[in-house]
């Protein structure tokens, strides 16, 4: 318990003994700091985040199967959902939309619309670093370029 | 002291029992409400107790399969033809390796289709006659119960399927198979052989391919049945009916009547895993 005590007492003695101290080259620090913090912040507070995905759409399809803002973000749960139906409950029920009938299938059912991956997937895949493996099974449309 | 001692004993001696059967008291309570939300629940993909599958009792329907072997003999070549169309359309790879090969269905001799029987002063003829073999989509499937992660499952028309998503390459349906009717991707089957050839000559765009470390076997040709079309090897032998698929459930198709009426046998029935293809000798 002494001892304890005596600890707290050196460390605090030694803390109150650096708080008048200035800091050695303070004056390249600190505009140091800034700028470093600024660079990195730069898309940030700029806007220009590189240059953004822009996924190519496919001609001739007015709508998907759900509206555009579920898809970015969800459309890879649609597709797990997708697949245990279709896979395990045998569930191949296509979807109408329009006037236009769709597979539930990433190979016969997307694709059929994006005919690209490169163009369509790949786009958003690269610029926010993801890797599906969808493709090391499923065989992509072949690319027309 | 003495009376104090016997009474500890005594409860010791309950709570003992009763911590041994109550959970098994629960269990058996709480079974029947697990079983429910598991038919209600949709996805058959949810873990259940002890990662091992439920093997349903067939509901409906259960397709099944005759196989005429002296048509396969009386048609030379249509063996492979099958095997071909199977083959190409589930972009099944060509290793010429048997270690690693991939197979889905294959020509064996009578002396290994039916390991069971006996083959002693059995006729000439029979040891020449190839004898298709392929997955028995079996109805008490050893594959089944040993898979851990469910990636092989029975559908609802007694099929027995694999969600290659879900496989994890344990290899345990292998060793539960005692058909060998499975085959391993031992390596990555879109990759080339030693000429430098595809190992697949041509993908089917329709169906997916596999990759290294998955398990395959014949499906039954689920993705065909739903849409209405035959199995690829019954469409393959065509007109021989060398063939011939259907509901086993269903007095009335042709699969029934014909079992009805032909004799038949199974790959090893004694040990109890109620084989779906039968086959005409
Ligand atoms: S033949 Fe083998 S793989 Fe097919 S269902 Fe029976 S045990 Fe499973
Ligand atoms: S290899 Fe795949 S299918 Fe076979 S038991 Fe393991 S996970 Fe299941
Ligand atoms: S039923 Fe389909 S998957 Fe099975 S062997 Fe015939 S063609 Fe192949």
């Amino acid at each position: 318990m002494v001892k304890k005590r005596e600890n707290q007492d050196f460390v605090l003695s030694l803390l109150q003994e650096r708080k008048g101290d200035a800091m050695y080259d303070g004056g390249k620090i600190i505009p140091g700091l800034v700028i470093f913090v600024g660079l990195m912040t730069y898309p940030i507070w700029s806007g220009n985040a590189g240059t953004t995905p822009k996924p190519v759409k496919p001609t001739g399809h007015e709508k998907c199967v759900k509206h555009k803002e579920f898809m970015r973000t969800s459309h890879m749960v649609l597709l797990n959902e997708w697949r245990d139906e279709v896979v395990r409950d045998g569930n191949r029920e296509q979807i109408h939309i329009g006037d236009k009938v769709y597979d539930k299938s990433l190979q016969n059912g997307c694709m059929h619309c994006h005919t690209s991956k490169k163009k369509f997937c790949d786009e958003c895949h690269n610029y926010t670093a993801v890797k599906p493996y969808c493709w090391e099974c499923h065989i992509q449309p072949k690319e027309t370029i | 002291m003495d009376k104090k001692r016997r009474d500890f004993l005594k409860i010791a001696g309950l709570s003992a029992i009763a911590g041994v059967a109550a959970p098994t008291a629960l269990n058996t309570l709480f079974k029947g409400e697990v079983i429910a939300s598991d038919h209600g629940g949709g996805h058959g993909a949810e873990p259940q107790g002890q990662g091992h599958a439920k093997i349903e009792v067939p509901t409906g329907k259960r397709f099944g399969m005759v196989i005429d072997v002296n048509k396969f003999h009386r048609y030379e070549g249509l063996a492979e033809k099958c095997t071909n169309a199977c083959h190409s359309i589930h972009n099944v790879p060509k290793f010429t390796d048997p270690k690693v090969e991939l197979k889905w269905i294959w020509k064996e001799p009578y002396e290994h289709a039916f390991t069971e029987h006996s083959h002693y002063k059995k006729n000439d003829e029979l040891h020449n006659m190839p004898f298709m073999v392929m997955c028995n989509h079996c109805d008490a499937a050893p594959c089944v119960r040993v898979c851990p992660t469910q990636a092989t499952f029975k559908n609802k028309d007694g099929m027995v399927l694999m969600d290659f998503h879900r496989c994890i390459g344990c290899r345990f349906c292998m060793a539960a198979c005692p058909y060998g009717s499975r085959s391993f991707n031992w390596s990555d089957p879109r990759g080339k052989d030693k000429d430098g050839k595809p190992l697949i000559a041509k993908e089917n765009t329709k169906f997916p391919t596999r990759t290294r470390g998955v398990v395959e076997k014949c499906n039954f040709c689920a993705e065909r049945i739903a849409v209405g079309q035959e199995p690829a090897c019954v469409e393959a032998c065509g007109a021989t009916k060398a063939m011939i698929f259907g509901d086993l459930n269903d007095a009335h198709s042709e699969i029934s009547q014909v079992l009805k009426k032909q004799y038949t046998i199974q790959r090893k029935p004694a040990l109890g895993t109620k084989p779906s293809v039968f086959y005409i000798i």
